[in-house]
C-alpha cells in the first residue's frame, strides 16, 4: 500500500468541495456516481453528458476512478469473453447420453424470450 | 462517444469451433425437428462444449452446472421447432442455458447492499470523491497476457454476491441488455441498473491490486 497515492491532496479535495458549491452547474462527485453507468451506455441527455465532462474536467480523483471502472469492465469482459479461451474439446460422456435419452420425453416449454 | 460495455459482451453465443465437421447448421436444425438421432447428438457435441462454460460462470458447484448445461440443450432440442433462424442457433442455444443455469442459481436475493461493505467509493463530507492514483498502470492487454490477472478476476467475480454477481454477469458478459437482464432475474430496469453499478464499483475496488504496478 506504501505506493498508493491519493490522486488529490486533502487541500485540492476542499477547494473542490467549495468551488462545487459556489458554482452550481458542477456537478459534485456524489451526483457524478450516479451518472456513470448511463454515460458509458450513451445514455446521458446532451446536457447532463455536457456537466459529465466538465466535472472530469475538474476531478482528477473522478478522472482516475473513472479510468478505473472501465478497466475493470473491460478486464472483466475479456477474461470471461475471450474467443481464443479454449473449450472443452469433449464434452463430458454422461452428456450426450443423458440428453439423447431425455430429449423426446414430453417436458413444459423452456424459457425462452 | 462510443458505449463501452451495451451490446459489447462477446460470450453470448454458444458457437462450436468452425472447423468442426459434421452437417451444417440448417441440416442440423432439420435432423433434430424431424428427431435425427445423428443431429441430436452432433448438437450435443458441438453445442455443449459452449453450454457447460456458460453455465459454469452462473454455478460454482460443477454438478450444478453440468445439470444446468444438460437442462438447456434438452429445452433447445424440445423447443427446436420455435427456432426461426432469427439469431444463429448458438446464440438461441446459449439464452436458453442461460435460463436454465438462472433457475438453478434461484431468486436473486433482495437487499445484499451490507454485503459490499468497504468496496463503494468513498466521498469527504463535501461530496468530493477520495480515489487512490495509480501510476503506471499496466495496458489491459498486458494484463491479461498474466495468467494470474485471469484468475484473479474470476475469483474476484465469483467472490461478489449473487445479487450482484449475476447482474454484472448478464450485462457485461452474456451480453443481455439492461431491460433482458431485468426480466431474466425479475428486477425493475432501475433496480438492475443500480445493481450493475454496485457490482462494477466492487469488482473495480477488488481488482485494484492489478492496477498498483500490476504484479499481485
Ligand atoms: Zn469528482
Amino acid at each position: 500500500m506504501s505506493h498508493d497515492h491519493r490522486a488529490t491532496g486533502d487541500f485540492g479535495r476542499a477547494v473542490r468541495g467549495i468551488m462545487f458549491k459556489l458554482l452550481p452547474f458542477v456537478m459534485t462527485c456524489r451526483e457524478f456516481e450516479g451518472f456513470i453507468l448511463d454515460y458509458l451506455d450513451d445514455r446521458l441527455s446532451t446536457k447532463a453528458r455536457w456537466l459529465f465532462r466538465l466535472h472530469l474536467l475538474f476531478c482528477r480523483d473522478c478522472r482516475a476512478y473513472l479510468a478505473a471502472y472501465r478497466r475493470s469492465v473491460r478486464l472483466n469482459q475479456a477474461v470471461f469473453s475471450d474467443p481464443g479461451a479454449p473449450l472443452p474439446e469433449e464434452v463430458p460422456g454422461g452428456l450426450v447420453k443423458a440428453v439423447l435419452a431425455a430429449r423426446s420425453v414430453d417436458a413444459d416449454d423452456p424459457d425462452v424470450d | 462517444m462510443v458505449p463501452l460495455t451495451r451490446g459489447s459482451g462477446a460470450a453470448q453465443t454458444a458457437q462450436p469451433p468452425p472447423s468442426r465437421p459434421g452437417l451444417a447448421e440448417a441440416d442440423l436444425v432439420e435432423g433434430l425437428k424431424t428427431s435425427d438421432d445423428r443431429a441430436a447428438e452432433q448438437f450435443v457435441r458441438d453445442y455443449g462444449p459452449a453450454a457447460l462454460r456458460v453455465a459454469r460462470r452462473f454455478l460454482e458447484s460443477e454438478d450444478d452446472a453440468e445439470d444446468a448445461a444438460q437442462e438447456g440443450l434438452i429445452q433447445a432440442i424440445r423447443a427446436i421447432g420455435s427456432f426461426r433462424g432469427d439469431s444463429a442457433l448458438g446464440t438461441w442455444v446459449h439464452r436458453i442455458v442461460v435460463n436454465a443455469a438462472l433457475k438453478r442459481v434461484g431468486a436473486i436475493e433482495r437487499d445484499p447492499t451490507s454485503s459490499l461493505e468497504g468496496m463503494m467509493p468513498v466521498f469527504d463530507r463535501n461530496d468530493c470523491r477520495i480515489e487512490p492514483l495509480h501510476t503506471l498502470v499496466p495496458p489491459v492487454d498486458v494484463l491479461l497476457e498474466r495468467r494470474e490477472t485471469r484468475a484473479f478476476v474470476r475469483q474476484s467475480i465469483q467472490s461478489l454476491p449473487q445479487g450482484y454477481r449475476v447482474p454484472i454477469l448478464l450485462r457485461d458478459i452474456e451480453g443481455y441488455s439492461t431491460r433482458e437482464a431485468a426480466e431474466a432475474i425479475g428486477l425493475s430496469e432501475g433496480a438492475l441498473k443500480v445493481r450493475l453499478h454496485r457490482a462494477r464499483a466492487a469488482l473495480k475496488k477488488a481488482l485494484e491490486p492489478l492496477f498498483k504496478g500490476g504484479h499481485l
